[in-house]
């Protein structure tokens, strides 16, 4: 177990260092100099000397890697050129829409996807798996952006039972939440779409395992055999995909917030992009990946609870 | 009073039918033997009695259990008597159990779904069981998982499973067939030891008829889904009547005459070998602990020589079959062939690799299931500097086609149309194409039925006289190697502990492992009528 | 063949053919605006209607399924002639330092999802197509390299890879002979499935500016446009979310179709 932590570890510190490697490259390194591709060809003398010296342009590159880095693991994310604010301040604002926008999606897309996917496989062949399978073929197809233009006509247009759009901070909890409700259902139900499909084929393949023959010979029904010795094994492969989709659920939010007018890091990072604030760009990118890398972590630790191979071996 | 009778069993599986009329009936206390070769339908009777048959299958007739027609019995009423009045042991015992819950759970789980009792009660029971099935609690914790055990282990948790609630039938489906003979020995004795103490019936089935006659009390033949002979097994072995039971009792005894072998020139020459993996450190820092799979081996083979190697799973015998076929290299030793180096660093040697070829013993994973037959068996002509070409190649293709009994015609045919005793012809046929000085056999008839395995058998015997062959022979049955090798090396843990001539190895073992593995396989008794129709 | 591989094929036949005949005719010019004739209702003269600027939505339409299937073949392409190559090295190597770096770099890349990827190069570059292919091209990249290792593994314990390496055939021949046939159902398969994806994710980058530019017709651009209209034209955002559906949907069920119909056994990532 403890050398399983450990390389898994090993592993996350090494995918940060790279990650960040590539993405100071990419920003700082790529443009030549990044401090007059910000400012653009008519920048003047001075503002482009005081950006750089900011930017710290004048050190040699390894040392303003390092400064980067450290600055990231104090909580400095540097300045932003356009807002004249800290980054750490800009992200500080609207990470609290962007994660809550992708965990609230992540438990829809779970709730919605468990009970589907093993509803699926216990009645394989049935009305019932028919109709599932079918439903997630189309959402597997439905683009996430216009199922929330859908969305957004349907419910806030129409209906008006939500509002088109905008977030009123957490003050009042209920309301944050239902503002963020649309938002999560057009990124939850084709990510739900994928997990069941892939929570019936998992399961499926676990019940033409040998063990399951072994539990039924115990004298467990089919529906006993399924939940009680093919789920937990069907959840290793699933959490893989939930893994992933956790970072697609984010990336993903970029696109929502844009739908709903949401003020998260998607806003941030586009504004940014039109700002040419590659520093703001730069640290937001730095910590979506940063996150995605995280949650690749836990969803290996994960796999060493539900797999007891995983503890003893390598 | 009658345990089991299963009346006019048919069952047919989206209309084609699978089982004819099967009889049987066994009473308490007693082992009836289900044996046959695959297809021939006997798990699928086990199954049926299990009411366990596959989705789409259908079934008609009678099977009496204890006064129940599990035919008739509802789905929720066989639950209640699946664990409890019958229980199964399957073959695989790797994947029997399920990875990811303890073997406590896993026994105890049989108890709690039968009866009303505590988690604490059931786990002291199934403590008590695996006790009984031989895994003491102090080594074997109810806490372990399946992968912390060995095969022989995992399969006594099956058989506890299985009786934990004492049931009047277990059904035990090839339960030795994946196992080692030695481990075999221990689990049959361990079913017949159950069989008497818990008074209960145990319908074996079984594809070994040395099996059958060491421990069933009566047999019954399938062939294609018929029993074509039931009897007691004492009678059946002295008088069997139908011409299928004959057959199959003269091929599992089915003994080879292969040419007297001639000159002695040293051909393959093994000094020391010792092959090492490394294993996962322990500790983070000191040397990296290895696994000694080969421990200074020295063997030899002559030209014209035919040896065996047996050893039970992990003694080390493919990896020396890797090892002799330069495919991977080794920490200490030398292997030669014909006087050069059989690994030769990442640039195969070709002119070494083309004295030897090797036959596997999956017929169904030794081809390219995209490649034509031609181009399966001429694979070897990679090895040549010149490779025949166009009429050449065509007359080399036949040629080995015809020498292994089949056809020109086959050439153009892909594998997937050819039966499993075809395939290992092929597989020969492929080895032969260059005429190589050396032919390993890794376990090349073990996956096959017995009456094809016969056939296989007498190909090689029948080579053999055409044109002097040198081959090592590996296998983990004993009797095959005997009747097919002049000499034998016994192999565990990575060191030979006997070699010698087969026949004074056989009647004459010297070391004490070699003793224990004859000792533990099970023999047929000497058949007059059996030896009689060949 | 099933129902689903059927059904499949003619929709993306359908879409396919779109693109085709775009290139040589399309019922009105994309390029000149029509504003008096703004936000028609389909009828006989515009069939799907027109957009803000007067355009005929079907026109645009068509000329988008060029741009949706040019940017995801050309996207799959170098996933696939990166990835496929990548994996069967690595599988070749297995357990090497070289398949370590090969997977962990896959890793590493799957860290980026292709939104982040075209963040960051539109970040420098500036938004465009070419931006859009790379990004997700790049993204293709480890899903190929993960899935052709995964399947050339156990083939490489198989006993035909062994015969294979007894006749002194190298490592590089046996994967060219061997592996690769015995995977190429495999990649066609789960070529289908990134192609819809990568109709998705070119959609997605086009909704937010990332991708393709004007003049260039896309169907994700035509929505980011529909969005402000979409309570008094509702037609603008919906015909090309549904071209987005059909073509998906047709891919995906071709893509389950050929598997059924190849080999059933063979299990697609979708993520």
């Amino acid at each position: 177990m403890i050398r399983y932590v450990t390389s898994r570890l090993a592993s996350l510190i090494i995918s940060l260092l790279v990650a960040s490697i590539v993405i100071f490259a990419v920003i700082e390194v790529i443009p030549g100099d990044p401090a007059s591709f910000m400012l653009g060809v008519n920048a003047r003398p001075d503002t482009l000397a005081a950006l750089r010296s900011e930017m710290g342009l004048d050190q040699p590159l390894i040392q303003r890697y390092f400064a980067w880095v450290t600055g990231l693991l104090q909580g400095d994310f540097g300045n932003s050129w356009t807002y004249k604010t800290p980054v750490a301040d800009l992200i500080n604002d609207r990470i609290w829409v962007s994660l809550p926008l992708a965990v609230y999606a992540l438990v829809l897309s779970t709730l919605i996807a468990f009970p589907a996917g093993i509803y699926a496989a216990s009645r394989r062949g049935s009305a019932g798996d028919v109709t599932i399978m079918g439903a997630t073929q189309l959402g597997v197809a439905i683009p996430n952006f216009w199922f929330a233009m859908i969305l957004v006509l349907i419910f806030a247009i129409n209906l008006r039972w939500f509002s088109a759009g905008g977030f009123p901070g957490w003050d009042n909890p209920a309301l944050a939440l239902k503002s963020l409700t649309l938002p999560a259902i057009s990124l939850a139900l084709p990510q739900a779409a994928i997990l069941a499909r892939v929570m019936r084929s998992s399961l499926l393949d676990m019940l033409t395992e040998d063990f399951i023959r072994t539990a039924r010979a115990k004298g467990l029904s089919h529906r006993q055999a399924l939940w009680r010795h093919a789920v937990r094994n069907a959840l290793i492969p699933v959490l893989t995909i939930i893994g992933l989709q956790f970072s697609f659920l984010l990336a993903g939010g970029i696109i929502i917030e844009q739908v709903f007018f949401l003020p998260g890091l998607g806003r941030l990072i586009f504004q940014s992009i039109s700002a040419r604030d590659l520093i703001v760009v730069e640290s937001v990118v730095m910590l979506l990946v940063f996150t995605v890398i995280v949650v690749n972590f836990l969803v290996d630790m994960a796999y060493a609870i539900v797999d007891p191979r995983l503890r003893t071996k390598t | 009073m009658t345990l089991l009778t299963i009346r006019d069993l048919s069952v047919a599986i989206n209309g084609t039918t699978i089982l004819h009329d099967v009889n049987l009936t066994m009473q308490p206390g007693k082992v009836a033997a289900i044996t046959g070769e695959s297809g021939s339908g006997k798990s699928m009777t086990a199954l049926a009695v299990m009411g366990l048959l596959p989705r789409g299958a259908v079934a008609t007739g009678q099977i009496m259990l204890d006064g129940t027609d599990i035919l008739q019995t509802s789905e929720p009423a066989l639950c209640k008597m699946r664990g409890n009045t019958m229980g199964m042991v399957f073959q695989e015992p790797m994947t029997a159990l399920n990875p990811v819950q303890t073997i406590g759970d896993q026994v105890a789980e049989t108890i709690l779904i039968h009866e009303n009792t505590s988690k604490t009660a059931a786990h002291r029971r199934a403590a008590a069981m695996l006790e009984r099935v031989g895994l003491p609690n102090d080594r074997f914790p109810l806490s372990r998982y399946p992968h912390e055990l060995s095969g022989g282990q995992r399969q006594r948790v099956v058989i506890a499973m299985a009786i934990a609630l004492r049931p009047k039938l277990l059904i035990a489906d090839e339960p030795t067939t994946a196992l080692d003979v030695t481990t075999q020995a221990r689990i049959l004795d361990l079913l017949r030891d159950l069989v008497r103490e818990f008074d209960m019936g145990l319908l074996l089935i079984t594809h070994d008829l040395a099996v059958v006659s060491d421990i069933a009390d009566q047999v019954a033949v399938m062939q294609k889904g018929r029993v074509v002979e039931a009897a007691p097994t004492r009678q059946l072995l002295t008088d069997m009547r139908h011409p299928y039971t004959k057959a199959l009792f003269a091929a599992s005894t089915h003994t080879v005459y292969l040419p007297v072998r001639t000159a002695s020139v040293p051909l393959l020459y093994a000094k020391n070998i010792v092959r090492d993996y490394p294993l996962p450190r322990k500790q983070l820092r000191g040397p990296r602990p290895h696994f000694r799979a080969l421990d200074h081996v020295s063997f030899s083979i002559d030209h014209g020589e035919r040896v065996g190697l047996v050893g039970e799973s992990g003694c080390g015998k493919s990896t020396l079959t890797r090892a002799i076929l330069g495919l991977e290299d080794v920490q200490g030793g030398q292997i030669t062939l014909g006087g050069e180096p059989v690994f030769t660093g990442k640039k195969p040697n070709l002119t070494v690799r083309r004295k030897m070829q090797v036959v596997f013993q999956d017929p169904y994973g030794s081809f390219n299931p995209r490649h034509r037959v031609d181009r399966l068996i001429t694979e070897p002509f990679h090895l040549l500097e010149t490779p025949p070409t166009g009429m050449a190649r065509e007359v080399e293709i036949s040629k080995a086609l015809q020498d292994v009994g089949l056809s020109q015609s086959d050439a153009k045919k892909y594998i997937h149309e050819f039966s499993g005793g075809q395939r290992q012809r092929i597989a020969i046929a492929r080895a032969l194409i260059i005429a190589p000085e050396l032919i390993i056999f890794d376990e090349a008839v073990s996956a096959l039925d017995v009456s094809v395995r016969a056939q296989v058998l007498d190909l090689i015997a029948a080579l053999c006289r055409k044109r002097p062959l040198s081959y090592l022979f590996i296998s983990h049955d004993l009797s095959v190697v005997r009747s097919i090798t002049d000499r034998v090396i016994v192999m565990q843990a990575g060191k030979i502990v006997e070699q010698g001539e087969t026949e004074t190895v056989f009647t004459n073992p010297q070391h004490p492992y070699t003793q224990a593995l004859l000792a533990a396989a099970p023999q047929l008794p000497e058949l007059k009528h059996a030896t009689e129709i060949v | 063949m099933s129902r689903s591989l059927i059904i499949g094929l003619y929709l993306t036949a359908f879409f396919i053919t779109l693109a085709a005949v775009s290139l040589v005719w399309t019922p009105y010019d994309i390029q000149s605006l029509d504003i008096p004739n703004k936000l028609h209702r389909p009828d006989g003269t515009h069939l799907l209607g027109t957009d803000h600027f007067g355009r005929d939505i079907l026109s645009m339409i068509m000329m988008g399924a060029r741009t949706s299937i040019a940017v995801a073949v050309v996207a799959v392409g170098i996933g696939m002639a990166l990835g496929v190559p990548l994996g069967l090295l690595a599988a070749a190597r297995r357990g090497s330092l070289l398949d370590e770096i090969i997977m962990r770099g896959n890793d590493l890349v799957f860290a980026f999802p292709s939104l982040v990827i075209a963040i960051l190069i539109t970040a420098v570059f500036g938004a465009s197509a070419v931006n859009a292919i790379i990004a997700i091209g790049i993204f293709n990249v480890p899903v190929f390299a993960r899935l052709t290792r995964g399947a050339a593994l156990p083939l490489w314990e198989r006993d035909f890879i062994l015969a294979a390496r007894v006749c002194g055939k190298s490592a590089f021949r046996i994967s060219c002979e061997h592996i690769l046939p015995n995977i190429t159902n495999l990649m066609i398969v789960q070529g289908t499935i990134q192609f819809s994806l990568g109709i998705l994710a070119e959609a997605a980058l086009s909704y937010i500016g990332l991708g393709a530019q004007p003049p260039t017709a896309s169907w994700g651009r035509m929505l980011a446009d529909a969005q402000t209209l979409v309570s008094i034209a509702p037609h603008t955002a919906l015909i090309p979310g549904f071209a987005i559906v059909l073509t998906v949907l047709g891919l995906n069920l071709l893509g389950d179709g050929l598997r059924d119909w190849l080999d059933p056994r063979i299990r697609v990532v979708r993520t």
